[in-house]
């Protein structure tokens, strides 16, 4: 048998595509890449292997799947490294391996093929909340022209949201934090940097830091909320499935009057 | 002072604005443009009612005062309900506050006819012309078409409005003229022509001119009350088509009446909306766009109303069963898109996976199909269909026997009346 490899990488994406290169550049036959901070868990009587992160290596990962599957085959994976599901290292070396083989070409396509299966999935679940984002960040208007939104996603989508707010959004400043991952985006209304904050305002700060009118705003939405539904058509499952009971605590709609 | 008033005019407003279903916003392609407030396309709803439907538009009444007294609308003159009217400021400022926080794509605009068509089509067009000109507002925008407005006014509406749409009311023109006499269906195709030929005409300039203004880019759109005055579903459905392809509407949108006075012409209160009933008609509205059914094979004289306890699909299929078993590995794409169970992202995957070998169930299940409708349907790579031989009533019940149905309680409500 032949020995198994475990690579560590920094967690970042360009980390995980460097530790792709040099699952080939050494010829890992049996290989599992794991974060850095997870590496301790590794295979008792494996090798170890420490990957430094290197650009142009990525680049090279990167260019080569784009050239066999194409570039929305290669934002798959990238959503797919966004979940940050146990495991899915593997699964995304997997299947760059499957691409470059010789018949990888169109091979994203198969749905028959158990990892391309996957693949998908995890796709569907992180499109999912990303979509879901865009629709139920909230905004609230500081004193300082400053929009401001806290989130706490299931996956780490805000990279994939970005560009979304970005262009709506273009004149004016916001900023949206990932309270479970912290940090945040800061647009500015020229560039988006990330930020992170050392002590992030509550929600008391926020409200006393707001507007003149925020209140107002903030009260006329969640009465229109209220007013715009139909009481004799009431469907609490069907509202329960579009607007799961976890993302409640910042839509302001739940909220009482 | 002024805040408690906003809030109730929204209240009633807002209200009065809720049986207009139409709250898409994803049909236009509007860009933000140097750097100002926007976009559309993306189709986001920000929350959901608790009825379970979609809020993406800030929907609104400019005013529910009308001179019209139309049996089934609750701002009918005769109403003794409070009334209000928005100034065309507040509801500018509503929309960019309540769009800058993120709460919504944009503003559906209705409103109650007051004085005449012009009077009211003018506020309305000056709202959207505020929007745009002076806050450099890219978001989506839809306007009620008020029928009998100038053509001037349209045309106007037209060039700030991502949607414009006129509402048919009423399904057959002789319930429209019992419940809403005052009200006939010729003013109401008028508007709708002159935008039809307005839409066109922009595409072809467009052609030539790139610079061309865009009109009405995501189309027009109606919607109709339905179980309100005893029509068909084949009379709704007909109704529909001949929309859709004389006046090239995007969408046709469907409304289950809920009962709102004791008129006598009308389901009094206390009775159910007909929700099964819409969302059936949804259905085959789908399976006219995108899954190329024609409308006589869905519901015609001799099945005029679609089945509550089964898709339309489904009800199809029953009644075809020489087309079936559709060969998964063989038929094309048209054939499998049919399949009951299949829809048209699975019957695309089909098509995509089978080149790289025959599929057996379990890809079928894989790729995310359920077992219990198509196993009566379909053969694929050692499967061949269950009760191929039996007569549909007999499918039908076991189909219905393992299934689910989200309508289930609604249902069991529904039969204890009888």
């Amino acid at each position: 048998m032949q020995q198994r490899t475990t690579l560590s990488y920094d967690g970042s994406w360009v980390g995980l595509l460097t530790a792709i290169f040099e699952v080939y550049e050494y010829k890992f036959d049996a290989a599992s890449i794991q974060q850095m901070a997870q590496a301790d868990q590794g295979d008792l009587f494996g090798a170890r292997h420490e990957v430094h992160t290197d650009h142009a290596k990525a680049e090279r990962v990167k260019k080569g799947v784009i050239n066999r599957v194409g570039k929305k085959d290669f934002q798959e994976l990238y959503a797919a490294y966004l979940s940050e599901l146990q495991g899915v290292e593997d699964l995304i070396l997997r299947l760059v391996r499957n691409y470059l083989a010789p018949d990888g070409v169109g091979l994203s396509q198969n749905y028959g093929h158990e990892d391309v299966l996957r693949i998908k999935q995890i796709n569907k679940s992180v499109s999912r909340e990303r979509h879901r984002f865009k629709a139920f960040v909230r905004f609230r208007k500081l004193s300082d022209e400053l929009f401001f939104a806290k989130i706490d996603p299931d996956f780490n989508i805000l990279p994939l949201i970005i560009p979304h707010f970005r262009d709506r959004y273009a004149d004016q400043s916001w900023v949206i934090y990932d309270i479970k991952r912290d940090y945040g985006a800061y647009y500015n209304q020229s560039e988006v940097v990330e930020i992170h904050l050392s002590d992030l305002p509550s929600e008391r700060e926020i409200m006393e830091r707001g507007e003149d009118k925020e209140a107002l705003y903030d009260e006329l939405w969640r009465r229109y909320f209220r007013s715009t539904n139909i009481t004799e058509r009431k469907n609490t499952k069907l509202h329960l499935q579009h607007v799961p009971k976890r993302y409640w605590k910042y839509l302001n709609e739940k909220f009482d009057l | 002072m002024a805040d408690d008033r906003i809030k109730e005019k929204l209240e009633i407003l807002a209200d009065a604005a809720k049986y207009d279903v139409s709250c898409s916003s994803s049909g236009s392609d509007r860009k933000n443009k140097k750097g100002g407030l926007g976009n559309t396309g993306a189709g986001i709803c920000h929350t959901y009612t608790e009825d379970g439907r979609c809020v993406s538009l800030l929907k609104i009444l400019l005013t529910n005062h009308c001179i019209f007294d139309c049996a089934y609308c609750v701002s009918r003159r005769s109403n003794d309900i409070k009334r209000a009217a928005f100034t065309v400021q507040e509801v500018v400022d509503l929309t960019i506050n309540f769009y800058r926080r993120n709460y919504i794509e944009g503003l559906f605009l209705s409103s109650g006819i007051f004085k005449n068509a012009d009077y009211t089509m003018e506020r309305l067009v000056l709202i959207a012309k505020k929007l745009r000109q002076e806050h450099n507002f890219n978001g989506y925008i839809h306007l009620k078409t008020i029928p009998g407005a100038s053509d001037d006014l349209l045309n106007e509406a037209g060039l700030y409005a991502d949607r414009l749409s006129v509402n048919l009311e009423i399904p057959t023109e002789t319930g429209l003229k019992l419940l809403a006499p005052e009200k006939n269906r010729k003013d109401m195709d008028v508007p709708m022509d002159y935008l039809k030929n307005q839409i066109i005409r922009t595409k072809e300039e467009k052609k030539i001119f790139r610079s061309t203004p865009k009109f009405a880019p995501a189309g027009q759109s109606t919607q109709m009350i339905i179980g309100a005055s005893g029509e068909s579903d084949m009379h709704i459905m007909k109704t529909a088509d001949h929309y859709y392809t004389e006046y090239n509407l995007k969408r046709v949108y469907y409304s289950g009446y809920i009962p709102i006075s004791n008129d006598k012409r009308l389901p009094g209160l206390g009775s159910d909306v007909p929700v099964i009933r819409e969302n059936r008609l949804y259905q085959s509205d789908w399976l006219l766009r995108f899954y190329g059914f024609k409308r006589d094979e869905i519901v015609n004289e001799r099945h005029p109303n679609l089945d509550l306890d089964i898709d339309p699909k489904l009800g199809w299929a029953l009644r075809n069963l020489d087309q079936f078993p559709v060969d998964i590995n063989r038929a094309p794409y048209e054939s499998i898109v049919r399949v009951p169970g299949i829809g048209v992202t699975s019957a695309k995957k089909i098509v995509a996976a089978r080149r790289f070998g025959a599929l057996r169930m379990e890809h079928l299940q894989k790729i995310g199909i359920s077992a219990n409708k198509v196993r009566y349907f379909i053969s694929c790579q050692g499967f061949v269909p269950l009760m191929s031989d039996r007569p549909a009533e007999m499918i039908k019940h076991y189909i219905l026997a393992a299934s689910h149905t989200k309508y289930k309680k609604v249902f069991n409500q529904q039969l204890t009346l009888f």
